[in-house]
């Protein structure tokens, strides 16, 4: 069975944001009343797996020893059987 | 002698410096090994230089972390051997966990290219002996230099004397204006609990001869012939 999954990978609450800030900085100088801004990346991945849980079992290994470090990032993911082409 | 194995991913960029600045160390010897060929049986020390292994993609070190020559790192650092990685190597050793914490984004968001000072603050690995308190002065070159941990590993690396370099001025003062990259507490370098392993953000392998602009890395270099020597004096230059 072919599968997309969808990983939304954030730096966690307590760690910095350089990124963030620097866009924060950006939108109050085009005068928006901007209070906190925290960038992130959202990963699309298509893969084959057995059934369901199979499929939500690779993708955990996906985001825990690759697509994420959990010493600043925390991610969250979808997955959906592909849709035929 | 003492042979040195230089380990080289897609992007690394400084196995050539470490190269050069090993050459001028008497009794040490240096191999460049490619990450897929990684064999470090009959080595006695491992680099991982600095670069922008596989274009810094995902984060920087991340795709390092997977590659043949990281896992032959793990079997070789469980067996005591000495590793350094300065730069991108640091950042490889951290997504890898064979160090403990993080490096993000700089502060300032600003690469940044300049000279800086680092102060010892454990000589109890194999490439600081004899150096303890000795303020270095180094170049840096990162954009991604930040070092994090949560606030329980800073504390047990403080407590154990895993923090090895800090960010000060020249007088050996860890303030404000000498971070040049917003780490934690100054840190510009930590060690693995056992020590044998030593990650850094600077660059050792740009200040071995006075044509460089400085000779403080050669300090902390020819420390490893004579740590595996037995001696555990660095030789000053």
């Amino acid at each position: 069975m072919r599968y997309v999954a969808t990983l939304h990978v954030r730096t966690k609450p307590e760690v910095r944001d350089p990124q963030g800030e620097a866009a924060l900085g950006a939108l109050r100088s085009l005068g928006l009343d901007v209070s906190k801004v925290r960038t992130g990346k959202e990963i699309v991945v298509t893969f084959d797996a057995r059934d369901e849980a199979a499929a939500e079992e690779a993708i955990r290994t996906m985001g825990n020893e690759l697509l994420a470090n959990p010493v600043i990032e925390d991610y969250e993911y979808d997955v959906k059987e592909a849709q035929p082409a | 002698m003492t042979r040195v194995a230089l380990l080289r991913y897609p992007g690394t960029w400084s196995e050539r410096d470490f190269e050069h600045a090993f050459s001028l160390i008497p009794d040490v010897e240096t191999k460049i090994v490619w990450h897929e060929d990684a064999d470090l049986r009959g080595f006695d020390a491992a680099i991982i230089p600095g670069g922008f292994s596989y274009g810094d993609y995902l984060r920087a070190g991340a795709i390092a972390k997977i590659s043949p020559a990281t896992k032959e790192l793990r079997r070789f650092a469980a067996e005591g051997k000495p590793v350094l990685g300065s730069c991108n190597g640091f950042q490889i050793l951290c997504e890898a966990g064979l160090l403990p914490g993080a490096l993000l984004r700089n502060a300032s968001l600003e690469y940044r290219c300049d000279w800086i000072h680092i102060r010892v603050e454990s000589d109890r690995t194999p490439w600081t002996a004899g150096l303890a308190r000795q303020v270095l002065r180094m170049p840096i070159g990162h954009g991604e230099g930040c070092y994090v941990a949560d606030a329980d590993t800073i504390a047990e690396l403080e407590a154990n004397g895993q923090v090895v370099f800090r960010y000060t001025d020249e007088r050996g003062a860890a303030t404000l204006d000498a971070n040049p990259n917003g780490s934690t507490a100054n840190i510009a370098g930590v060690s693995n609990a056992e020590g044998n392993v030593v990650g850094l953000m600077p660059h050792p392998e740009r200040c071995v001869e006075a044509l460089l602009g400085g000779t403080d890395g050669y300090r902390v270099l020819a420390n490893i012939a004579h740590a595996l020597a037995g001696t555990g004096r660095a030789i000053f230059k």
